[in-house]
């Protein structure tokens, strides 16, 4: 048993209720107890979306367990193809239908539908959402293209398309609901691919058919825009196929860059053309004399490992941020994050646990989060400021407005969003010199400000780390495949500092109270463990100073 | 199937029933504002990734808060051996209530797939009491999409608590409000009771658990909510006896509640006319301005709260709306005759759901507005029809008097933005 109080990933038939969701045509029939239909809500109500998800549920309850609960799968199963008259059936379970054993999808095969049935295996105890999704994708490639002969020409996407006298073309795979802006990406990726002389084949799951899946052979390439979806798919097509696949996210000016280059050389194009049409201001804005105040801003990043990697190359080499802290919840990217956190000189935190990201966030103390929408609660319990980058996310994060994250495009977008929550510049300048003016003072501004207090005497609640750490516990079921050890250490970080130990003298508590609030946490804590590796226990204006002085900021 | 209501006065509307496929949040969502009502609580939900996801969507709204509730995630490991899925429950609870100092009562929630399983919440909770002593209130009910629906599960939770209500003493006499109420609400009423002499009034949910109110043969039973019929069966057991009303919905349902109260304890008509004349006669003003609007416009209702039937007879009765489909998740006679008295008798009464041909009918019917869960609601918006969500219908204070308009502006709200958009 774990104990979970927010959750980053929904059970895996989520994840397959996303890929249909995405695509057109297609039907889940999921064998579900009554309450189960809550995920309809998802797409409506967070993805705005105007249709109904293509999903089934059988509702069964207490009454039926006693009765025949296959005979309602293949009622429902019945009702729903008349009903809906899908291109290709997927049948699936929840947890509680798992355990039932009804096997729905061998009763879907037996009831002599005309369509493809898709018979999905989603182990509800121990996988989850971005796996269901990933499998259900896969499984449903797979079962389309079953028996299709290898293309002519399969392998050389240049050759081939010469030969047929074409411009190279390839597939995005990957974009699916409630993934982070993919309806804008695709459409950025397009226009990139464009401008390169390459033309999208077909883009999936996300609007296509069945029929379409079927004819994925036909593109020399594949272009992989979220592995947490598509990873496994592109590698299967790579083999099956001799689908080339492209590797690199086009998240940031440099990996747009590296895109580009990557499908040039697959393409046999020349990359200069489109690199020379790249409208994107983030270089030059970066470089603008306003950004000396985002030099050196330390940002902690967590969501999805595609979004996390490409934040943290972004941040690092195209903000001139310091990354103290990265993470995801993506297990099964986890190695790759591991190494890029190395690379960095951080610890990776591979957990889905809110409260463990809770606690590393506030102990690391960052100027900045980057994450899902739980750091987004996260930082606004601490006062940081917070930028969203990955899914899972709220209404909010669907914007009206054209706003990708992929493509040159895109990273103007991402430029605006991370540097918008930041306090800039002369105005930081301001209200540093100016501190005691009311308008800068707790009573104007208390909310952040109490906020990152009591995150910092550690109240009995979630933000403290020694509490999560406590609720953490690791079962045996808590790693996952090649994450053989607990990522996070008991932190030995005296966050929850204890008032009887230290104390503070009221000069150098006024003292301290000048300090704007949105730093003055961090001053309290570099000061107190300024104190506390010296044996102090007072501490005077001169303590404040000198540990200034020491940790230098 | 249709089948006539066998042995019914011929005044109330006949009723449709039907099974098949629902759209409707199991009872787990009524963790949602019971951690909220009763501030010493604590909800731990033992069941799978599906239950946690389910929280965390159903309790969007309040996401920023530090949740009075978390879910065990059940494992493999767990489904292997119930001896290990009881180890596993005991450190889960051990180490909760190591962190979170200031839980008074903690509620075990039973799931689909723990009830599969067969783990025994109630043992569970009568081996963790004793294990944590005089601290902590440990109980157990069932949230489980196969026992319960959205509001039921309240009426399983309170149902937890009546075997642990102190006993009323003999010989007196009190008034017990059964179902949540908003807490400016309970303090409205309260304020009303107290005029008319009527008391002591306790409320059941308490606001803090450690509050329980006393049961006995002197406890008369007011329904506040319409999804609590277990609940009043159960406290019928320790002797409480039912006062019958509608719901106190709109100023009719109110004055209705209120006077059968007063009726139990004696009190004159004309006092209590006289104690609610300034609260009606603000209430009725306030809805007047609704009646323009509401009035002559169709409504239909989706299975879902159980609130269906006194908010349709409130809509036809005092803003003039006509009931289209009424459907209810369940009909529960022991509480809703008094209601089904006062419905239209051409309501078109449906209890149960088979979605797919109810959306049809609706779809044939277009009325101007439609309560429904909030996984229909965008669809339907995009088809064309207007629509209410009906969960804002539970987190909203709409008893009352003084609430009575509020409750009218939910429905007239939806119908004047489509009125204002141009497109
Ligand atoms: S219906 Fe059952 S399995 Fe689904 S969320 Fe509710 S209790 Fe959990």
């Amino acid at each position: 048993m774990e104990l979970t109080v927010w959750t980053y990933e929904g059970p895996p038939h989520i994840g397959a209720m996303r890929i249909a969701a995405s695509m057109e045509a297609v039907h889940l029939v999921l064998h579900a107890p009554l309450g189960d239909s809550y995920a309809d809500l998802l797409f409506t109500m967070i993805a705005r979306s105007a249709g109904r998800p293509p999903v089934s549920y059988t509702g069964f309850q207490a009454r039926d367990l006693g009765g025949d609960t296959a005979q309602l799968v293949k009622t429902r199963l019945a009702e729903t193809v008349e009903r809906f008259k899908p291109q290709a059936l997927l049948v699936g379970e929840a947890c509680t239908a798992e355990l039932l054993q009804d096997q729905p999808g061998a009763l879907a095969e037996g009831m002599g539908f005309d369509i493809p049935v898709i018979s999905l295996e989603l182990p509800a105890f121990t996988r989850k959402e971005a796996w269901g999704a990933s499998e259900t994708f896969h499984q449903l490639v797979r079962s389309l293209l079953n028996g299709r002969p290898v293309p002519q020409g399969a392998g050389d996407p240049s050759a081939r398309a010469k030969a047929e006298g074409r411009r190279p073309r390839a597939n995005l795979l990957g974009p699916t609901a409630l993934g982070f802006r993919c309806r804008d990406d695709v459409i950025e990726v397009t226009k990139l691919l464009d401008t390169l002389g390459v033309d999208v084949h077909l883009v999936a799951p996300a609007g296509a058919t069945p029929a379409d899946l079927a004819r994925i052979p036909e593109a020399d390439f594949n272009i992989c825009l979220y592995p947490e979806i598509a990873h496994s798919t592109c590698v299967w097509l790579e083999r099956m196929f001799k689908q080339p696949r492209v590797r690199t996210v086009p998240i940031g000016v440099g990996a747009t860059r590296d895109f580009v280059f990557e499908v040039a050389r697959l393409a046999g194009l020349d990359p200069a053309p489109a690199l020379a049409q790249a409208r994107t201001r983030l270089p030059w804005f970066s470089r603008s004399v306003d950004s000396t105040y985002l030099t050196g801003k330390r940002v902690f990043i967590f969501g999805d490992a595609t979004h996390v990697m490409a934040a943290a190359r972004m941040a690092r080499e195209e903000l001139g941020f310091d990354v103290v802290g990265l993470g995801t919840y993506s297990r099964e990217f986890a190695r790759e994050l591991r190494a890029l956190a190395e690379d960095i000189g951080v610890e990776a935190l591979i957990t889905d646990d809110y409260l463990a990201v809770e606690a590393r966030v506030a102990e690391l103390h960052p100027e900045l989060v980057l994450g899902t929408q739980m750091e987004r609660h996260i930082a606004k319990r601490l006062g940081i400021p917070c930028a969203v980058i990955s899914s899972p996310v709220h209404v909010q994060d669907f914007p009206a407005r054209y706003a990708p994250q992929m493509g040159f495009e895109g990273a103007n977008v991402i430029f605006d969003t991370w540097v918008h929550p930041l306090m800039m510049g002369l105005e930081e300048h301001l209200i540093t010199m100016f501190r005691e003016d009311v308008e800068f003072n707790d009573g104007e501004v208390a909310a952040p400000a109490r906020a990152v207090q009591s995150a910092e005497v550690g109240e009995p609640d979630a933000a403290a780390p020694g509490a999560a750490a406590a609720a953490k516990a690791p079962g045996p079921n808590d790693s996952a495949p090649g994450d053989p050890a607990p990522s996070d250490p008991a932190p030995s970080d005296p966050t929850p500092s204890d008032p009887t130990a230290l104390r503070w003298e009221p000069d150098a508590e006024k003292e301290l109270r000048k300090i704007p609030f949105f730093v003055r946490g961090k001053a309290r804590r570099n000061t107190e463990n300024f104190a506390r590796e010296r044996g102090l226990t007072e501490i005077s204006i001169d303590t404040l100073y000198e540990a200034k002085a020491h940790f230098g900021r | 199937m249709t089948a006539a209501a066998s042995g019914d006065c011929a005044a109330t509307p006949e009723i449709h029933h039907e099974r098949g496929e629902r759209q409707t949040f199991c009872g787990l969502a009524g963790i949602v504002w019971l951690h909220r009502k009763m501030q010493d609580s604590f909800f731990l939900v033992v069941g799978s990734r599906t239950c946690a996801h389910l929280m965390q969507s159903a309790a969007g709204v309040m996401i920023f808060a530090e949740p009075r509730f978390g879910t065990a995630v059940l494992q493999d490991r767990d489904l292997a051996g119930l001896a290990d899925a009881n180890d596993e429950l005991d450190r889960v609870v051990r180490e909760l209530l190591a962190r979170r100092p200031d839980i008074g009562s903690l509620f075990l929630v039973a799931t689909c797939p723990s009830e599969v399983i067969k783990l025994d919440l109630d043992t569970a909770a009568a081996r963790l009491q004793q294990a944590h002593g005089e601290r902590v209130r440990i109980l157990a009910y069932s949230g489980s999409g196969l026992d319960t629906c959205f509001t039921q599960g309240e009426d399983t939770c309170l149902q937890a608590l009546v075997p642990l209500l102190p006993e009323l003493p003999t010989l007196q006499r009190s008034l017990l409000i059964v179902g949540s109420l908003a807490d400016v609400v309970e303090d409205q009423f309260t304020r009303l009771f107290d005029r008319l002499g009527i008391g002591p009034v306790h409320f059941l949910p308490p606001r803090r658990v450690a509050d329980l109110p006393p049961v006995g043969p002197g406890t008369f039973l007011l329904a506040a909510q319409p999804f609590v019929g277990e609940t009043i069966d159960a406290l019928r057991a320790r002797g409480a006896h039912l006062i019958e009303s509608p719901f106190p919905l709109g100023v009719e349902g109110t004055r209705a509640w209120l006077m059968a109260a007063a009726g139990a304890w004696g009190v004159a008509p004309e006092l209590v006319e006289e104690a609610i004349a300034a609260p009606a006669a603000r209430a009725e003003k306030a809805l007047a301005r609704y009646r323009e609007q509401l009035g002559g416009k169709r409504i239909s209702f989706l299975p879902d709260s159980q609130l269906e039937i006194p908010l349709g007879r409130f809509l036809a009765r005092e803003c003039g709306m006509q009931i289209g489909e009424l459907g209810v998740p369940y009909l529960d006679r022991r509480i809703m005759e008094p209601e089904l008295a006062l419905l239209p008798a051409d309501t078109q009464l449906t209890e149960g759901q088979d979605l797919e041909r109810q959306l049809d009918r609706l779809r044939a019917d277009r009325p101007d507005i439609t309560v429904c869960g909030l996984g229909l609601a965008n669809p339907l918006e995009a088809e064309g029809l207007t629509t209410k969500w009906s969960i804002e219908l539970v987190f909203t204070p709409i008893q009352g008097f003084d609430q009575a308009a509020d409750l009218a502006e939910l429905f007239a709200r939806p119908l004047n933005r489509r009125q204002r958009l141009a497109f």
